[in-house]
């Protein structure tokens, strides 16, 4: 089962809660994610400050308390410490092997923007932004400029799960799980963060094709049938990955499909992030794209899909994953 | 001592008793990766098992630290005060090695003309007396 720290494992408590349910040790089951850094501690800065004053002594080998901990020797002295530089790594790959290109990352940070802009929630969604702005906002980690990075934020938010005979008298209308998977692919370990030799073939991928496959095959359904989708974006290249991990596009055409246009709210062949994603609605571990999931398919989104029935909720990739289909009826 | 390229600051490496040898061999500018034994299958980080095999039985094996840049960004934020910007991250893809890779930095280049593919060797950087990192650079043509 997946449950990290980060943002894998969102979609993965969702199906844990329906598993509790359907078999019958619990009735009711809130997932919730409440985040709260702004005073404590900030995923961009990595815990780290970097104007303090260095430690007298001289650099050494520290003692590891963990084999985890002695794994990431093997980044931290290197300074790979940010999200935004490790995801960087993938990312650039990918534009060298495929063609990929920043103006097309900048369009998918585009459209989730807009799609804020209906968003009362929306952090950003009195922020309209072009791609001029994306192509002018500062560089974080080479190709991940400001506006390919999600936001940091204080937030909370739930979903309740029940069996489907209890959720039949709610005052709301209930949302379907047809299906979730969860894990990641042999050698992936942590992903590209902490692991160099990420085999060759899944580098430059959100790590979640496996899960994708097993997802679809469950469902009975493929990506198709899919109305309206909730894609972690903690930044714009591992959207694009994702995009080509769950068959939308083929390999390598996550770009030409991102320009299509097929992610936007209006004439996209596929609405997704119709609440403006974590990089323009807010950063919640992706748990807000569950929330946003069963809002399009009650007619609830401030983007409205009209008459959809299956939604696809991701959560974090390039680490181990997890992922839910939601259908409403 | 060796040329330096990165300021104390940076994050300092954690060890366990696997891992430990890498940065004895590290300290006397020697590349090493962790070589199973039963069945010569290579890795890095070091790990109690083979991922292939499951020996818990290996050993050393010293590499030239030749390599090529299999992907890279240039990072345009501070990780220790007094820091260069923008720093290169790397993976490189370690010369006889087994196909491994090793996440590293490059120096001694304009970050804006690192590409992959780029031909590169390690320089190590003496960060006290018993630290030593392997930073990798462009093989001079």
């Amino acid at each position: 089962m997946v449950w990290m720290p980060g943002g894998g494992g969102g979609c993965a408590a969702v199906a844990n809660a329906a598993m509790a349910v359907e078999t019958g040790q619990a009735e009711v089951v809130v997932v919730y994610r409440s985040l709260c850094q702004g005073q404590f501690f900030r995923f961009g800065a990595a815990g780290r400050d970097a104007a303090a004053p260095p430690d007298p002594a001289p650099p050494t080998v520290q003692q590891a308390n963990s084999l985890m901990m002695a794994s990431m020797g093997f980044t931290m002295p290197y300074g790979l410490l940010m999200a935004a530089a490790a995801y960087a790594l993938p990312t650039r790959r990918h534009m060298h092997l495929y063609g990929t290109t920043s103006e097309q990352l900048g369009m998918l940070a585009v459209t989730f923007r807009e799609h804020a802009s209906r968003n009362p929630r929306a952090v950003m969604g009195q922020r309209p932004m072009t791609l001029d702005d994306h192509q002018n906002s500062p560089m974080i980690a080479d190709p991940h400029r400001l506006f390919d990075c999600c936001l940091e934020s204080d937030g909370a938010c739930a979903i309740v799960v029940t069996s489907a005979e209890r959720a039949r008298d709610l005052a709301k209308r209930p949302v379907e799980i047809l299906a979730s998977e969860q894990g990641a692919p042999k050698g992936y370990g942590f992903g590209p963060f902490t692991n160099a030799n990420v085999p060759d073939e899944l580098y430059t991928t959100g790590g979640c094709g496996e899960m994708a496959d097993r997802l679809w095959a469950k469902a009975g359904l493929g990506p198709k049938d899919v109305d309206v989708a909730q894609i972690y974006d903690h930044f714009t290249g591992c959207v694009l990955m994702q995009l080509e991990d769950y068959g939308f596009c083929e390999r390598g055409e996550g770009g030409p499909f991102i320009e299509s246009g097929a992610l936007a709210w209006q004439g996209g062949s596929m609405p997704t992030n119709t609440h403006g994603g974590s990089l323009s609605e807010a950063y919640i571990h992706g748990l807000n794209h569950v929330v946003e999931g069963v809002r399009s398919l009650r007619g609830e989104s401030t983007s409205p899909v009209d008459g959809a029935e299956v939604c696809l909720v991701t959560s974090g990739a390039c680490v181990p994953s997890s992922a839910v289909l939601l259908g409403g009826r | 001592m060796s040329d330096r390229f990165f300021p104390d600051g940076m994050p300092q490496p954690l060890a366990d008793a696997i891992s430990l040898p890498f940065w004895e061999a590290a300290s006397e500018h020697r590349l090493v990766v962790q070589r199973c034994t039963a069945c010569e299958h290579t890795r890095l980080p070091p790990s109690p098992l083979c991922p292939e095999c499951r020996s818990e039985d290996a050993d050393w094996q010293e590499i030239s630290g030749r390599g090529e840049v299999y992907t890279h960004t240039a990072v345009h934020r501070p990780i220790a005060g007094g820091q260069e910007l923008p720093f290169v991250i790397a993976v490189i893809a370690l010369e006889g090695s087994g196909g491994l890779r090793m996440i590293s930095n490059l120096v001694g280049v304009d970050p804006g003309e690192v590409t992959i593919g780029m031909s590169v060797e390690v320089v190590w950087e003496d960060m006290s007396a018993d630290l030593a990192l392997p930073r990798f650079r462009p093989v001079p043509q």
